[in-house]
């Protein structure tokens, strides 16, 4: 009972997108999911970000993204960690990213894209799927 | 090379992944606390409490502002509540203190309560010994959103800061027991409201009806606006006087003791419980035992009496 693992994922939003609706969506179907979800809020860099899944040694960052940015916001976050040693923590996204640039994403090393209209429990799945084997090694 | 190894040569890595498996109680990170301990009793420990809602994230963020400009280092444990039904939390109150994100002078950590009362979480202590461990010269702890009788905080903290707005009770709610009585400052925060200097003269009635001698530490009270930083120097006066009121009487000396009398007991109880319902768990006997009380067939102080035996003879 009480040495269940619990997963701690962090939520969070870049740059001057103030859309924070999905966010909270999100942030509440983690939730009741049973994760820990460290919500950063707004307007966040990719090095506030980093910094943050370093402290909280979240289990996962997903970041919401309707901006546009995300070219620029995901490869910063990735190799901000890999800088840092922690590139072990898989980034997801979520939001509006054109199909055409879901593949360089990936390249990137982003692990997956939810876009609009995805139940909150594909990316809760996800998680569960691929999280607790990284926990676990 | 262990985490605790790795902590004391500045890993933040490692005291992140160490305060984890403390809070997973992962049993391996008792191993890695118990090396850190010698290493712990430096940082002063400022708590923050008061009810959902008053500011304590935003005095918080305005306090590590300030502590920041006189060069120390801050660590911050920033507690809120974990569902009841789902086990799940959205910890939130960093979102007011992001602007300390990147500064390495700083380490957040956010924290639910996992079902622990008395507004800290199981594990606050002992993430307060590793942010310690780590050279932090302050540990800020928030804790959750609190009533009136989560008072926790008051056996780990040195000072305590109990956060108030106004118009929250009357002059009656002020003289009840529990949160009021262990605050050592307190703050009228977003004191531009109306109401505030009644707020602030209901509570220096209530400190007036109390008996301090003139050695004993009166409670000082702080109007504020956290958020335009309005009294962050007032109450950071406040904790250096209560600071320095500590030191010149035995008031360190006594703290000292009684946190580690309380965080021996505690330890000892989750040791002493932990054991004894691995046992019942592993046995799947839990079950029966609750399925016979619940059929009326044996009562529960017979059944603990007799696991205690049983469990306590090896």
């Amino acid at each position: 009972m009480a040495k269940e693992k619990k997963l701690r994922i962090l939520v969070g939003k870049c740059g001057l997108d103030g859309h924070d609706r999905g966010a909270k969506i999100i942030a509440r179907a983690f939730r009741d999911a049973g994760f820990e979800v460290i919500y950063t809020g707004l307007h966040q860099t990719p090095e506030m970000i980093v910094s943050t899944a370093i402290q909280e040694d979240v289990d996962a960052i997903t970041i919401s993204i309707l901006s546009g940015a995300h070219n620029y916001v995901f490869p910063r976050i990735i190799e901000l960690l890999r800088e840092k040693g922690a590139d072990d923590i898989p980034v997801l996204g979520g939001g509006i990213v054109p199909e055409e640039d879901i593949p360089k994403l990936q390249a990137a090393g982003v692990k997956a894209i939810f876009g609009p209209g995805t139940p909150t429990t594909v990316p809760i799945d996800w998680i569960k799927d691929h999280v607790r084997a990284r926990s676990a090694a | 090379m262990g985490l605790a190894e790795r902590i004391l040569q500045g890993d933040i890595r490692a005291a992140a992944r160490l305060m984890k498996e403390v809070d997973d109680q992962i049993p391996s990170a008792v191993q890695e606390l118990k090396k850190l301990y010698p290493h712990t009793g430096r940082a002063y420990v400022l708590g923050i409490t008061g009810s959902p809602g008053v500011g304590k994230s935003t005095l918080t963020d305005k306090l590590i502002t300030a502590f920041r400009a006189e060069g120390k280092k801050v660590g911050v444990l920033a507690i809120d509540p974990t569902s009841p039904f789902t086990g799940g939390a959205i910890l939130g109150d960093r979102i007011r203190m992001q602007s300390h994100a990147t500064d390495p002078g700083v380490f957040i950590r956010s924290l639910a309560t996992r079902g622990a009362m008395g507004g800290l979480s199981k594990s606050t202590n002992a993430m307060a010994h590793i942010l310690d461990a780590m050279g932090m010269d302050i540990v800020l702890i928030e804790t959750v959103g609190v009533g009136q009788d989560e008072v926790d905080i008051f056996k780990t903290a040195q000072t305590a800061v109990v956060v108030t707005v106004p118009g929250l009770g009357d002059d009656v709610q002020a003289i009840k027991a529990g949160i009021l009585e262990i605050a050592h400052i307190f703050v009228v925060n977003k004191a531009d409201r109306e109401g505030a200097d009644r707020t602030v003269a209901e509570l220096t009635m209530m400190l007036d009806l109390g008996h301090y001698g003139e050695r004993d530490w009166r409670p000082m009270i702080i109007k504020a606006e956290a958020l335009r930083g309005v009294g962050i120097e007032d109450l950071l006066e406040a904790i250096s006087r209560h600071r320095a009121y500590l030191s010149r009487g035995p008031g360190l000396v006594t703290h000292r003791l009684e946190r580690a009398r309380v965080e021996f007991l505690e330890i000892l109880r989750d040791m002493l419980a932990g054991r004894v319902l691995e046992g019942l768990e592993a046995q799947g006997r839990l079950e029966q035992i609750i399925a016979q009380l619940a059929a009326k067939e044996t009562d529960p102080y017979s059944v603990a009496e007799e696991v205690l035996k049983e469990r306590l003879r090896g």
